[in-house]
C-alpha cells in the first residue's frame, strides 16, 4: 500500500492572550498538537480517540489547512503542506474534505442542498456546465442515499442524519483522496449513527478513499478503522492496530479509557472490574512535566515527572508512549 | 406501594405550526430506592416526562393523565404544594449544569439558599451541611472551593455540584436526565460511579433518563424503551438487553457498536427519527419497523404485561421478533 | 450499499417525483410576520403613505408653489381646509396649498430616510463584514476609522457644511450617508464574527472558496436578517434626523419642503388660529415613524434566529 498521508512532528501552537493584557506582552502559548507523527495508506482508516482538549479536531484542522501548524511536517502525496505553493494548495485543498460533527452547523442555512453540495465543484471547475453540476449533486445525492428530488430544499427542513449526508455528499463531490471525519456521528441518535457509519464505510470502499476519523467514542472508532492513534494533551500515547488496541492496550491511559467505555451488556458490565480514573485533564495551558498523563496514571513514578517518554516501536507496528506498558485485557471479567 | 406512578401521561404542546404530541399516554411505575432507565432518542419524549413530573413544562406545554408520587398526584397540585414536593422530594440533574447554576453567586449561597429556604437551618449550619454534601460528591478541597463561582469548577466538578445540590434535603427519588452527555467518557464513568454510591448510601430512588445504551447496563435495575412518546418494551434491564421482545430495542441493541466484540456490518435501523407533530395513528415505530404488519401502522398495539413483569407493546408475536 | 430497504425503493422511484421545492428561511420568516398583525397593518400604513407621496400631487388642485395672493392675511379665516377651495389641508402661512406641500414634504422625508438607509445597509454591511471577516490587523484599522468618525460631532459638521456650501438636498443626503452606516459596520462586523465561527465558513475556507465569495455568499445572506430589521428602524431615526435639522432652518430649501420644514412653520404659526399647519404634517409624520417602528418589530421578531 502506498502512503499517502505522512504527518511528522507534527505541532500546532495557539497563542491565548489574556484577558485585559497590554498589547505588547506576549501571549501564552497553547500546544493544542504537540509533535504527533503518523502514516496513512490509500484506502485506510486512521481513528483518533481522545477526551475533549486532546487536540484532536486541531490535528484535523491542521492536515485540511484551516489552522497553521508551527512545526513539524504535513507531506501529503509527496508534497509538504507547509511549503506549497497556492497552486498546490488548490490541488491539496480538492483531495482532503471535511465532514463535521454539528451537521447543521455545517451547512449555510440560506443555501439550498443543491448549492451546497455543488460549492466544491463550482470552486475548483467554475467552467462546468450547469446541467452536468446538477447531475452529478444528483447523482451522490442519490449515493448517500437522499432523494434527489430534495435539491431545493434547505438545510433546516431535514433531521440531524440526512444534514449529515449533505454533509458527506459535499466533501465528496470532488472525489477526493482523503476524507477527515471530524466526530461525524457523536450529535446524531443512536439508530441513525449506525446508518451514518455504514455509508462511510461503504464509500470509503466503493471510492477507495482514506479515512481519518476523529471521535471521544472509542466503540465507533473501532469499528471503522483500520489502526488507532490515542492523543491525551496533544500528544500521540499509544498508536496501533484497532484490534491491538482494543484488546490488548498497552499504555495505562488506553486502558483507562477503555475501562471508562460502557458496553450495552448488563451481565458483562455489571461483573467488569474496572479501575476509573481519577482526577481531570489538566489545563493545556500548563501541562504537566514530562508525561502528560502522569497526573491521572496509575502507574506513574518519580521519574515520569522528568523523562518524556518516548515512543516505543513493540512490534505489529503497535507503538507507545510509556516506559512501563504492559498488555492488560480490561474487558475481561473479573 | 410505589414512590412515583405515572398512569396515562399525555404532553403536548401548541406551537404556530400546530399541537405537537411529545408524550402519548405512558405508564410507569417506580419503586423507593429502584433505579429506572428511561431510554429514547430525540423525540422520544423522556426528557419530557421528566419535565412533566416536576411541573416544569414550557408555557405552551399541556400535561393530563396522573403523576402520583407518594399517593399525591402532582398534576393539578397547587404551586406552593407542588414547590414543597419538588423542593424536598424530588431532586433533578440536568445534561448542563450551567443552566441550573447562577453563574453570579457563589456554590455556597447557591446550596445555603437551598437548605436555609426549605429546611429552615441556620446559614452557618446550611454551609456546614452544603460542605459535607460536596465531600460526600467528592469534590476536592470542598471547604475551600465552596466559595467559587461556578465557571470556575470543570464540567465534571459541576455536574457533581449540581449532584450535591440535588441532595441536600435528601429526596426520595432523583431525576437525572442525560446527566453524563455532555461529559468526557473517563469522567462519565466518575459521575455514574457516584450516582451508584448515592443510591447505595442515600436509598434514593433514581430515574436515569438516556439515550446511550452502555451507561443504562452497568446501572439501571429496570429499563423502559421510549419512542414517539410511547412505551415499547419495559423490564429488568437483564431481561430487555439480553432477550429484547420489541422490533426497535432489538434494533437499537444491534446498531450500536460493541467494544467487546468485532461487528463486520451494523445492523441498522431504517428512515430518521418521528416527527412529533405527524405520528402515524399506529404503532409510531411502524414507518421504520423492519417486521411490521399492515394493522401496525393504524392499530396501536396495546402493552401487555408478560412473565417476570416484563412490557410490550407490540402486534408481532415474540417468536417472529427475536 | 444503502441504509435501508425504503429509501432504496424511494430512489428507485425518484426519477418519476418532481423537485419538490424548499421552504427558505426567508419564506418561513414572511409566515412569521404575516401572523403580526400591528406589522402587517403597519406595512399597508407605510405604503399608502408612500403611495400618498408618490401619486398625491395628482390629487392636489394647486401647484405647491402657487402662492394665493387672495388669502393674504386672512389665512385662519379663509386658508381652512376645506374642499371647496380644492385646499384639502388649508394652506400654509405664505398661501400656498398645504395638500401640495404635504406631499412633497412626505416623499422628501421618505427619500431621506431610505437613503440613508440604504447607505447604511450597502456601506455598513460591507465594510463590516469584510472587517469582521478578514479580523487581526484589517479588522483593527477598519474598526478605528469607524471609531474616529463617530467621534466626530456630526451635527456640528453638517450644520457648518451646510451653512459653508449652502443648503441643498444634496448636501444633506451627503451628511446623512455619512453618520448612517457606522453604526450598521459595528453591528454587522459583530454578527460576522460570529457568523465566521460557524462551521460552514470553515468548510468553504478548507474547500478553498475565494474570500470575497465567502463573504458575499456564506456571511452577508446570514447577517441580512439582523441588517434588515436594523435598516427598517434606521429610517425613521434618519426622518426624524432631518426634521431636526429642517426645523432649525437649515434643512430643505424653499420652495422644497419636508415634514420637518413644514412641522416647523406649522408650529412657528400655531397662535394664530392656523393649527391645521401645524397637525396635518405632524399626522404625516406620526404614522410614518410608528409604521416604521412596527414593522420593524415585526421584522426582528420574524427574523430571530431563536425561533427556528
Amino acid at each position: 500500500m502506498s502512503t499517502i498521508l505522512s504527518v511528522k512532528d507534527l505541532s500546532v501552537t495557539f497563542d491565548i492572550r489574556r484577558p485585559g493584557a497590554w498589547p505588547w506582552t506576549p501571549a501564552d502559548k497553547l500546544h493544542a498538537v504537540n509533535e504527533v507523527s503518523f502514516d496513512l495508506a490509500a484506502g485506510e482508516c486512521l481513528g483518533v480517540v481522545g477526551e475533549s482538549g486532546s487536540g484532536k479536531s486541531t490535528l484535523a484542522r491542521a492536515i485540511v489547512g484551516t489552522v497553521p501548524s508551527s512545526g513539524g511536517q504535513i507531506m501529503f502525496e509527496g508534497g509538504d503542506l507547509a511549503n506549497m505553493s497556492p497552486a498546490e494548495r488548490r490541488v491539496h485543498r480538492r483531495d482532503v474534505q471535511m465532514i463535521f460533527q454539528d451537521p447543521l452547523a455545517a451547512l449555510n442555512p440560506r443555501m439550498t442542498v443543491g448549492e451546497i453540495i455543488a460549492e466544491p465543484l463550482i470552486t475548483h471547475e467554475p467552467n462546468t456546465p450547469r446541467a452536468e453540476v446538477k447531475k452529478r449533486v444528483a447523482e451522490l445525492m442519490e449515493r448517500v442515499g437522499l432523494l434527489p428530488n430534495l435539491i431545493n430544499r434547505y438545510p433546516h427542513e431535514f433531521s440531524g442524519g440526512q444534514c449529515q449526508r449533505i454533509g458527506i455528499a459535499r466533501a465528496l463531490i470532488l472525489k477526493p483522496k482523503l476524507l477527515i471525519c471530524d466526530e461525524p456521528v457523536s450529535a446524531l441518535d443512536v439508530s441513525v449513527q449506525a446508518q451514518v457509519v455504514n455509508l462511510l464505510m461503504g464509500l470509503q470502499r466503493d471510492f477507495g478513499l482514506s479515512l481519518i476519523f476523529i471521535a471521544h467514542d472509542l466503540s465507533v472508532v473501532k469499528h471503522i478503522s483500520d489502526r488507532i492513534m490515542v492523543l491525551y494533551l496533544g500528544r500521540t500515547m499509544e498508536h496501533a492496530d484497532a484490534h491491538a488496541l482494543t484488546t490488548e492496550p498497552e499504555h495505562p491511559y488506553t486502558q483507562a479509557l477503555i475501562s471508562s467505555v460502557p458496553i450495552p451488556d448488563p451481565v458483562l458490565e455489571k461483573a467488569r472490574s474496572r479501575p476509573i480514573l481519577q482526577g481531570e485533564l489538566p489545563s493545556p495551558l500548563s501541562p504537566p512535566s514530562g508525561c502528560v498523563f502522569r497526573t491521572r496514571c496509575p502507574k506513574a513514578v518519580t521519574s515520569c515527572a522528568q523523562n518524556r517518554p518516548v515512543m516505543l516501536d513493540i512490534g505489529q507496528t503497535h507503538h507507545v508512549a510509556c516506559p512501563y506498558h504492559a498488555p492488560r485485557d480490561v474487558l475481561a471479567t473479573a | 406501594m410505589s414512590l412515583l406512578n405515572i398512569q396515562d401521561l399525555k404532553v403536548s404542546f401548541i406551537t404556530p405550526e400546530g399541537e405537537v404530541n411529545a408524550v402519548n399516554g405512558l405508564n410507569l411505575s417506580l419503586n423507593e430506592g429502584e433505579t429506572l432507565a428511561v431510554v429514547g432518542e430525540s423525540g422520544s419524549g423522556k426528557s419530557q416526562t421528566a419535565f412533566a413530573t416536576m411541573g416544569l413544562l414550557a408555557k405552551n406545554g399541556r400535561a393530563t393523565g396522573a403523576v402520583n408520587f407518594d399517593g399525591q398526584n402532582l398534576l393539578g397540585m397547587s404551586t406552593k404544594a407542588l414547590n414543597k414536593v419538588r423542593s424536598q422530594q424530588i431532586g433533578m440533574i440536568f445534561q448542563d449544569p450551567m443552566t441550573s447554576l447562577n453563574p453570579y453567586l457563589r456554590i455556597s449561597e447557591q446550596m445555603a439558599e437551598v437548605l436555609t429556604l426549605h429546611k429552615g437551618m441556620s446559614k452557618r449550619d446550611a454551609i456546614t451541611e452544603s460542605v459535607k454534601m460536596l465531600d460526600a460528591v467528592r469534590i476536592p478541597d470542598a471547604r475551600n472551593r465552596i466559595t467559587n463561582y461556578p465557571h470556575e469548577f470543570s464540567g465534571g466538578m459541576r455536574q457533581r455540584i449540581m449532584i450535591a445540590m440535588s441532595l441536600l434535603c435528601r429526596p426520595r427519588l432523583l431525576i437525572a436526565d442525560e446527566p453524563t452527555t455532555a461529559l468526557d467518557v473517563t469522567v462519565q464513568a466518575q459521575i455514574m460511579q457516584l450516582l451508584g454510591d448515592i443510591r447505595r448510601e442515600f436509598g434514593t430512588a433514581i430515574i436515569l433518563i438516556t439515550h446511550d445504551l452502555g451507561v443504562v447496563a452497568g446501572f439501571c435495575d429496570r429499563t423502559l424503551v421510549l419512542y414517539g412518546g410511547q412505551v415499547m418494551e419495559e423490564g429488568q434491564t437483564e431481561t430487555v438487553f439480553t432477550k429484547p421482545t420489541h422490533p426497535y430495542t432489538l434494533g437499537l441493541l444491534q446498531a450500536v457498536p460493541r467494544l467487546d466484540r468485532d461487528e463486520v456490518e451494523l445492523a441498522t435501523i431504517a428512515g430518521e427519527p418521528p416527527d412529533m407533530s405527524r405520528l402515524p395513528a399506529g404503532c409510531p415505530f411502524s414507518p421504520r419497523c423492519a417486521v411490521a404488519m399492515d394493522r401496525c401502522a393504524t392499530q396501536r398495539p396495546p402493552l401487555e404485561t408478560l412473565e417476570a413483569g416484563q412490557r410490550r407493546a407490540c402486534h408481532k408475536p415474540i417468536a417472529e421478533v427475536a | 450499499m444503502f441504509p435501508n430497504r425504503t429509501t432504496v425503493e424511494d430512489i428507485e422511484n425518484a426519477a418519476a417525483l418532481a423537485e419538490v421545492q424548499g421552504r427558505s428561511l426567508w419564506a418561513s420568516a414572511r409566515a412569521r410576520f404575516m401572523r403580526n398583525k400591528a406589522a402587517v397593518v403597519s406595512l399597508i400604513v407605510l405604503i399608502l403613505v408612500a403611495a400618498f407621496a408618490l401619486f398625491g400631487g395628482f390629487f392636489a388642485q394647486w401647484e405647491r408653489d402657487f402662492v394665493d395672493f387672495s388669502l393674504m392675511g386672512r389665512n385662519a379665516h379663509l386658508g381652512v381646509p376645506s374642499f371647496e377651495t380644492g385646499h384639502y389641508f388649508g394652506t400654509d402661512n405664505s398661501g400656498r396649498d398645504l395638500f401640495a406641500r404635504t406631499v412633497q414634504g412626505t416623499g422628501i422625508s421618505l427619500m431621506v430616510g431610505i437613503v440613508g438607509a440604504m447607505v447604511a445597509v450597502l456601506v455598513g454591511t460591507l465594510y463590516g463584514a469584510t472587517a469582521g471577516y478578514f479580523g487581526g490587523r484589517v479588522d483593527g484599522i477598519m474598526m478605528r476609522i469607524v471609531d474616529v468618525l463617530m467621534s466626530i460631532p456630526f451635527m456640528f459638521v453638517l450644520i457648518l457644511m451646510l451653512v459653508i456650501f449652502g443648503r441643498s438636498i444634496l448636501m444633506l443626503f451627503i451628511g446623512i450617508g455619512l453618520i448612517s452606516w457606522l453604526d450598521m459596520a459595528r453591528i454587522a462586523r459583530g454578527q460576522t464574527l460570529t457568523i465566521k465561527n460557524k462551521e460552514f465558513v470553515e468548510v468553504a475556507v478548507a474547500t478553498g472558496v475565494h474570500p470575497l465569495r465567502i463573504i458575499l455568499r456564506h456571511i452577508i445572506p446570514n447577517l441580512l436578517g439582523i441588517v434588515v430589521v436594523y435598516a427598517t428602524l434606521l429610517v425613521p431615526n434618519m426622518i426624524i434626523f432631518e426634521s431636526f435639522i429642517s426645523f432649525l432652518g437649515l434643512g430643505v430649501q424653499e420652495p422644497n419642503t419636508s415634514l420637518g420644514a413644514l412641522i416647523s412653520e406649522g408650529a412657528g404659526t400655531m397662535q394664530y388660529g392656523t393649527l391645521w399647519q401645524l397637525l396635518f404634517p405632524l399626522f404625516f409624520f406620526v404614522l410614518t415613524i410608528f409604521a416604521f417602528f412596527f414593522v420593524g418589530d415585526g421584522l426582528r421578531d420574524a427574523l430571530d434566529p431563536k425561533d427556528r
